[in-house]
């Protein structure tokens, strides 16, 4: 159920980026497009009852803390990759943002029908 | 852009500097608590950020020269590949921990090899970046200023 | 659990409002409430090193996108609705949801560990031999940075480019003018 919310939420992402016609309520719904995903991967190493991937001074005292540790931790490896991936949204948002200031500098307007009319 | 009222300045000029130490403190304990390289880094560029909107952009560049900001990032960069390298040369694949169980003892602050040194080198690549596109943002046109036909 | 249905509720809401309304700057302050959201939904999810990550790249995406919309045409009126557009779209949306909800009855429940149930995963190597391969007490630094560095080397390249697009993009004007440009001489 909580799977379908997050593929909910992509789909309102999707519905603002395809039929919207403001420039930035486009760049609005790939941010949307963007948190959603990231949800879903990290959502899918949760763990009931789990513990951070961080090990502590407490977790190497005995043999049965650590084995308590590794059975109870949850998955590092998505969180991994969601991290780079907070950190590149960033950057793709920055390039898409000065693409739009740079089209209203030249055009005017953000709307994106009347910046097709204007060619040549 | 011109900057804020006196009373912006004063505080902010205080804040930066807690900022900046927060920031240094996530890169450097990246491998015993979390944050890391990437968080630390962008923590970095916001206390600058913070600095061009109360005192304007004017200031900021006359405190902090764009051509060190690049240096900087172009630093990060080779020191993160330098790394990679020196993983190839001393320990046989590319990217290696060639310093892993050389010094200090795990729990620790010296400890996990290169890992504390990658962390230094994304946390000022990912700072300066992101400084330079925020602040190429922020002087390029005055917002306010209309279109042109 | 009810935690995460109140903040992905809250989040579904959010996002709701942002789309719709047509004044730019609501839309940018529901994307921030969004993110804090997300922020703590990363946290109740066990994961403090993306959360930390999330509300500072949150908050300097917040200032990028006011920066884009402040004191431009901020209330937006279209011409022509474009009526069938807009319902064709809607309805390929809407059935490409439905099928998906269709994918997601067969992955495993939510809060069952999946790594366990495949063998050989790799996370079980991870967490299992992470201090004592690599000496770094956060796991997820001694993945992003020891196990998997080559994807950090492309994060980072694909950083550095999508920056110096954007500051390209921003100049202010030409360094060189054909004006200034001296012809190159036949000899």
């Amino acid at each position: 159920m909580l799977y379908a919310l997050c593929f909910l939420l992509f789909m309102i992402g999707l519905y603002c980026a395809v039929v919207k016609k403001n420039m930035v309520k486009i760049v609005v719904g790939i941010l949307i497009m963007e948190y959603a995903v990231n949800l879903f991967l990290v959502m899918l190493g949760y763990r009931h009852g789990g513990i951070a991937p961080i090990i502590d001074k407490s977790h190497l005292e005995s043999q049965a803390a650590l084995n308590n540790f590794v059975s109870s931790s949850v998955d590092p490896l998505p969180q991994a990759l969601v991290l780079t991936a907070i950190v590149i949204s960033l950057g793709s948002l920055a390039l898409m943002i000065s693409l739009c200031i740079r089209t209203y500098e030249k055009y005017g307007t953000f709307d994106i029908t009347e910046i097709r009319r204007l060619r040549g | 852009m011109q900057g804020m009222t006196i009373i912006v300045k004063t505080i902010s000029s205080w804040v930066k500097v807690l900022i900046v130490l927060f920031g240094i403190y996530i890169i450097l304990f990246g491998h015993l608590t979390p944050g890391g390289g990437f968080a630390g880094g962008v923590i970095l560029a916001s206390s600058y950020v913070l600095l061009m909107l109360a005192f304007g952009g004017e200031f900021v560049k006359k405190d902090l020269p764009l051509s060190l900001v690049s240096k900087l990032d172009c630093l990060g960069a080779f020191m993160f590949i330098m790394i990679a390298i020196l993983g190839l040369v001393f320990g046989g694949t590319f990217f290696v921990n060639f310093l892993v169980d050389k010094y200090g003892q795990p729990l620790h602050l010296l400890s996990a090899g290169t890992i504390p040194f990658s962390n230094i080198a994304i946390g000022l690549k990912v700072g300066a970046s992101l400084f330079l596109v925020i602040f190429s943002l922020s002087t390029c046109c005055k917002a306010g200023e209309l279109d042109s036909h | 659990m009810t935690i995460f249905y109140i903040l992905m509720i809250f989040i579904v809401i959010a996002s709701l409002i942002a789309v719709e309304t047509t004044d730019l700057l609501s839309s940018v302050i529901c994307i921030g409430a969004m993110g804090f959201g997300v922020s703590l939904v990363f946290l109740f999810l066990r994961a403090p090193d993306i959360a930390i990550t999330q509300i500072v790249v949150e908050v300097l995406g917040l200032i990028i996108l006011i920066r884009a919309t402040i004191s431009r045409d901020l209330t937006f009126i279209s011409g022509d609705k474009e009526f069938f557009g807009t319902v064709v779209s809607v309805a390929i949306i809407f059935v490409i949801f439905l099928a998906g909800l269709r994918v997601f009855e067969t992955l495993p429940e939510f809060g069952t560990a999946i790594f366990t149930q495949v063998p050989n995963a790799a996370s079980q190597t991870y967490i299992s031999q992470g201090l004592e391969k690599t000496g770094a007490a956060n796991l997820v630094a001694s993945v992003i940075l020891d196990y998997r560095a080559y994807d950090t080397l492309g994060e980072a390249t694909v950083l550095f480019t999508s920056i110096l697009g954007a500051t390209v993009l921003l100049r202010r004007k030409a360094k060189n003018t054909p004006e200034t440009l001296q012809p190159v001489s036949e000899s």
